[in-house]
């Protein structure tokens, strides 16, 4: 995303809409990688809850998969996530492997 | 307006603290504020003290939150607050203005604890209606990890360096929590991330009582706690579980324990995995971890009778 020159912002660089931080992406902070595994998920929503980034997608109340232009990768998800018979629904990856 | 607190209730909401907020991974402020936010459907204005909070969640061009929201320097929260809230009851009044609107000032530690704190006592002391949401983390630590009065005993921090002269913070911390709850306001409780629900009915439930309200949270900083990104919430719950951060609420003076551990452990349990205290476990510093873990035990038998003869 390309910074905005100061002709181009409002004047006083106000903000004029609600919620805007959603069109910053975080996702490039991540250096490891979530991957949610569907069949042991349990749909708890406990990794929503918890993630501070809000990049668990979650529709008509069921868990979908991880919103990756958020996600900074800091695992709280995957530390927390009950599984299903002791096998994580979340596992971590480092990213580029 | 009661909003069912169930996770799959609550998930269907528009989020109103959203995205792309520049916290960094693994931060527990977010965590708080959009439980806090979720908890109810009011429509709420947000007065927001300096602190990571504040200065990573509105970066220029940009801002996370979907709700009317005040930035106000680091000692003015609760007084910028209590002007929003007059000028409301006086629309009010005057018919101008029909709405139920709630008013919801946050502020981290160094904010509500040091610097914010005579704002916040007066504010209290006038009535105004408000719940005012102190994420504890523990030290001041957008500007680098400097010791605030809500540092615990034994810290290393930067303005207190654990080293060959000092074992790192040699005070205990204040217990604000009990300071609010000795302006006898109607509503003072103590919460946590990781009992998400405890916390939001706590929200809930302030929002129904009118007066000035005070909630304190704790809000693990992995940077500052030199802790791993991922423990944020394993870390609020152990604080739980030690009893170094009990959950209870005191409602017209009357003390309640929201949450008995199961099993108490003991501190050294919530004092392992934080960096900041790797000292205390040198053979040196053995003193100090028994003064800690008797402080806490102290503390607790103290809460434990007070809601007992209340």
């Amino acid at each position: 995303m390309k910074p905005k020159g100061w002709k181009d912002l409002p004047p006083g660089s106000v903000v004029l809409e609600g919620g805007s931080a959603a069109k910053f992406k975080t996702g490039s902070w991540r250096a490891f990688r979530p991957i949610w595994k569907d069949e042991n998920c349990i749909q708890c929503l406990f990794c929503w809850i918890y993630c501070p980034d809000m990049a668990v997608k979650v529709k008509d109340g069921k868990r979908g998969d991880f919103d990756y232009d958020y996600c900074k990768g800091c695992g709280i998800c995957a530390l927390e996530c009950p599984g299903k018979k002791g096998q994580k629904a979340i596992v971590m990856t480092e990213e580029g492997k | 307006m009661a909003t069912t607190l169930t996770l799959k209730e609550l998930s269907k909401k528009e989020d109103r603290f959203t995205h792309g907020h520049r916290m960094c991974s693994g931060c527990g402020a977010p965590i708080v504020v959009k439980i806090a936010l979720m908890a109810t459907d009011y429509p709420v204005v947000i007065s927001n003290a300096t602190g990571c909070l504040e200065v990573s969640s509105c970066i220029s061009e940009f801002t996370a939150w979907n709700v009317p929201w005040i930035h106000t320097a680091f000692e003015n929260a609760a007084a910028t607050l209590s002007g929003v809230e007059t000028m409301y009851r006086s629309l009010k009044k005057q018919g101008k203005m029909d709405r139920e609107v709630k008013f919801i000032a946050f502020g981290g530690d160094g904010g509500t604890y040091d610097i914010g704190f005579q704002s916040l006592s007066g504010a209290m002391e006038r009535g105004h209606d408000m719940i005012y949401i102190c994420y504890d983390n523990g030290a001041y630590m957008n500007t680098g990890i400097q010791r605030s009065s809500a540092t615990p005993l034994g810290a290393d921090t930067t303005t207190c360096p654990a080293g060959s002269v000092i074992p790192g913070k040699l005070r205990s911390r204040k217990n604000l929590t009990k300071i609010m709850a000795a302006h006898n306001i109607p509503y003072v409780a103590q919460a946590s991330p990781s009992h998400w629900q405890d916390f939001a009915k706590k929200v809930q439930k302030a929002h129904e009582i009118k007066g000035p309200k005070f909630i304190n949270v704790i809000a693990p900083c992995n940077r500052g706690w030199r802790s791993k990104t991922n423990d944020a919430i394993l870390l609020s719950r152990l604080a739980v579980n030690t009893c170094y951060w009990p959950l209870y609420e005191i409602e017209n003076g009357t003390t309640k324990i929201t949450v008995t551990p199961k099993q108490k452990l003991p501190i050294v349990d919530f004092l392992k995995p934080q960096g900041r205290f790797k000292h205390l476990f040198s053979p040196e510093n053995e003193g100090l971890l028994t003064q800690v873990q008797d402080e806490i035990d102290r503390e607790w038998e103290k809460l434990l009778k007070e809601a007992k003869t209340d």
